[in-house]
């Protein structure tokens, strides 16, 4: 398909040029032979799933961002890995995603296309197939530029029941590496900071990590990704959930030379940006070191390391700093603002 | 990380603690409670809290949060004000971000966001200036907010617009001053505060002079001070040096960053945009005499108060049953106000000092829940 030019309402009339669109270069880039079954629907055999787990596990998230690009990827590689994570967390295989697009006209093909080449990219990486879809364009004005929804089934083995609620006073925390680059990236790329920060989005599958973790240790108590609202959120519901608190020690926590002086500049708290690749899961103390070794045997846990431990208590975060005192790591009431001076 | 752990080594913090807690009983001397040490400056409060100091403190030493928040100072009619403003067809209205949450009398400027208007964020005036240029024919506000440390800035923002001839950009100036601002604090009935911490950004700027009153009419000592966790110990160990000795200076912790005659070019460019106001109120505080800015006639063109023609606005009381003034003054603790974490939390602000996390009230409502929670175990 010739990508000059931009996305039009035409490309989302329903007629010829929409057509074009979807056959030429969505289903061509996503191509897989469900997909390419072209029905209203995917059809997925249930033996396939059955044989896999005992449960299926089913989710959705919508993606927006500015700007669609950044250093460490783009809108299209979160929404795939975005909605993967979702389901690896919850000790769940995943293996089909649906993927809807909402662009506003105007948007450079080549953009588009980009994007789409790179959600390829992620989806085979992941291991995970685009199955269904949908296209709409807006007037501008209308969204942003382009928002992008997934979901997902995946199926989860029987026995794997991490759950927010789970942590148990013994127990230990673990990251699976840096803290908040995907939060930095995408405030220094925005580009109105002015900062020569060299920061990526750490956007990335965890589903073999994940794997790796349960192979080892089925009983992992909790587990989840740590995305929009930081580490720091993710602990704050295992400790209320499970009603205990989590306590952390400022120097395990893994934070980036460039990350941590743009928080300190901008009067930000790391713990609270946003992860793209990154889980927090808490085990049990005498699976820990197993946990670990499995995890820095796979990429996206080279750098896992243990964080703080679970204590008996109420429901708090609390970290002891460095420096000697402790302090309380709440919920944010809103979002993160810069600080005046 | 370079220039930022050397401040915060634990080792060091421990060999301080240990000689203010020799030092904190002879200072205390025959005071029947102890030393009561404010910390002008929200940026101090909010390392304290940060780095957990005060648990770290002897008995002998309670620190008093200071006003020194610009945010928590704001009376609602100037956030009323803004939000005025930003309603304004083709305006831009730009902000640093911690005050985009303030509550006015109706909404806050995120309010205001959300209902349609034009409310960016911006990093530096310098950025508001940039949209300006990018929108000619918008006119672009930069609410000016703070005290000296933000005052060249905003200056020397206006400057550049004037030499660039730019129409359609102008400052919403709400710079307070911090020696007036201690003045009031100092001449309270109420008063109870035997030193200060000051605030070394802003020394940086006017440097230690100004403070020279504090020393010789009101007998109280006072050293500028960094916002590093060293910093603070330092200059609190500095503090109670000066009280067992006998002494009472103006004395400057934060030497490498604070010149003695402050920032000289700075200082011109403030001279020559702003003078003070004869009255302004600041939340919680009521009026205090020259402690305000505003821009001068000469510049007059630059400012959103005359451009937007804005009425004086109406003095805006708190309610009765919130005590933000005697907390700003350090009269009252945050958890004796009776509106203190419950009809006022973070989630829900009614008075400016839980908004801001370098508010006392804010920074109270996380700590208080570990102190809580130390006392039941």
């Amino acid at each position: 398909m010739n990508l000059a030019g931009t996305i039009t309402l035409a490309h989302g009339s329903g007629g010829r040029a929409m057509h074009q669109l979807v056959d030429n270069l969505i289903r061509q880039t996503f191509t897989n032979p469900l997909l390419e079954e072209g029905e209203d629907q995917a059809r997925i055999p249930l033996a396939e799933l059955v044989a896999q787990g005992d449960r299926l596990a089913f989710t959705t998230d919508s993606y927006v961002v500015t700007p669609l690009e950044f250093p460490g990827g783009n809108i299209g590689t979160l929404a795939i890995n975005g909605t993967v994570n979702d389901l690896a967390v919850g000790g769940a295989k995943p293996l089909y995603l649906s993927c809807g697009f909402i662009i506003e006209e105007g948007l450079p093909l080549e953009t588009f296309a980009r994007i789409l080449q790179s959600m390829r990219l992620a989806a085979d990486e992941a291991g995970v197939q685009i199955v269904t879809g949908d296209t709409k364009v807006v007037q501008r004005g209308g969204a942003d530029k382009l928002f992008i929804n997934t979901a997902g089934v995946g199926v989860i083995p029987a026995g794997f029941n991490p759950s927010a609620g789970g942590a148990q006073v013994g127990d230990v925390v673990i990251v699976n590496g840096w803290l908040g680059d995907h939060g930095a990236a995408i405030l220094n790329a925005r580009g109105d900071l002015a900062l020569e920060a060299d920061i990526e989005s750490d956007c990335a599958p965890l589903n073999a990590l994940v794997e790796a973790m349960f192979a080892v240790c089925p009983d992992i108590h909790c587990l989840r990704d740590a995305t929009r609202g930081g580490l720091a959120t993710v602990l704050n519901e295992f400790a209320e959930r499970s009603n205990v608190d989590m306590v952390l020690k400022e120097e395990f926590l893994p934070i980036r030379t460039p990350v941590r002086g743009m928080c300190e500049i901008l009067g930000l708290d790391p713990l609270y940006l946003a992860n793209e690749g990154k889980l927090v899961a808490v085990v049990p103390i005498t699976a820990a070191q197993a946990v670990l070794a499995a995890m820095q045997r796979i990429p996206e846990g080279y750098h896992a390391c243990i964080i703080g431990a679970v204590m008996e208590g109420d429901g708090h975060v609390i970290l002891q700093t460095a420096f000697g005192g402790e302090r309380i790591v709440d919920m944010l009431p809103g979002e993160q603002l810069p600080r005046i001076c | 990380m370079k220039y930022m752990d050397e401040f915060r080594d634990p080792a060091t913090a421990k060999k301080l603690v240990e000689e203010i807690k020799r030092l904190a009983p002879i200072a205390r001397g025959q005071r029947d409670m102890p030393l009561q040490i404010m910390e002008f400056c929200g940026g101090h409060t909010h390392t304290l809290f940060k780095y957990g100091i005060e648990s770290m403190l002897p008995a002998d030493i309670e620190m008093v949060h200071g006003p020194g928040c610009p945010v928590c100072v704001l009376p609602m009619a100037r956030v009323d004000d803004c939000v005025v403003i930003a309603e304004q067809p083709g305006v831009i209205f730009t902000t640093f971000g911690d005050a985009m949450r303030v509550p006015g009398t109706c909404k806050s400027l995120l309010q205001a966001k959300a209902d349609g208007c034009d409310v960016r964020m911006v990093y530096s005036p310098m950025d508001a200036l940039a949209i300006a240029r990018k929108n000619p024919d918008r006119d672009v506000v930069f609410f000016a907010l703070g005290f000296e440390t933000t005052m060249p800035s905003t200056a020397l923002t206006l400057l550049q617009a004037h030499r660039e001839g730019l129409k359609n950009f102008s400052l919403f100036c709400n710079h307070i001053t911090t020696p007036a601002t201690m003045r009031a604090i100092l001449t309270d009935p109420d008063l109870r505060l035997d030193g200060f911490l000051a605030p070394g950004h802003v020394s940086m700027v006017i440097g230690a002079h100004p403070y020279d009153f504090v020393t010789r009419d009101y007998r109280k000592p006072l050293v500028i001070t960094g916002f590093e966790p060293l910093d603070i110990l330092q200059a609190l160990w500095m503090l109670v040096k000066q009280f067992a000795e006998g002494r009472c200076e103006v004395e400057n912790q934060y030497a490498r960053i604070v010149p003695e005659a402050g920032n000289v070019e700075g200082l011109k460019a403030i001279a020559e945009v702003y003078e003070t106001r004869e009255h302004s109120e600041f939340r919680g505080l009521g009026n205090i005499g020259d402690a305000g800015i505003q821009i001068r006639e000469t510049y007059a063109a630059y400012d959103a108060e005359r451009k937007f023609k804005l009425q004086a606005a109406a003095s805006t009381h708190d309610p009765e049953h919130l005590k933000c003034a005697d907390v700003l003054r350090g009269v009252m603790k945050p958890w004796e106000c009776p509106a203190f974490a419950k009809t006022c939390n973070p989630q829900n602000p009614l008075g400016a000092l839980m908004v801001s996390p370098e508010g006392s009230c804010a920074a109270y409502y996380a700590y208080g829940k570990l102190a809580k929670r130390k006392e039941n175990t």
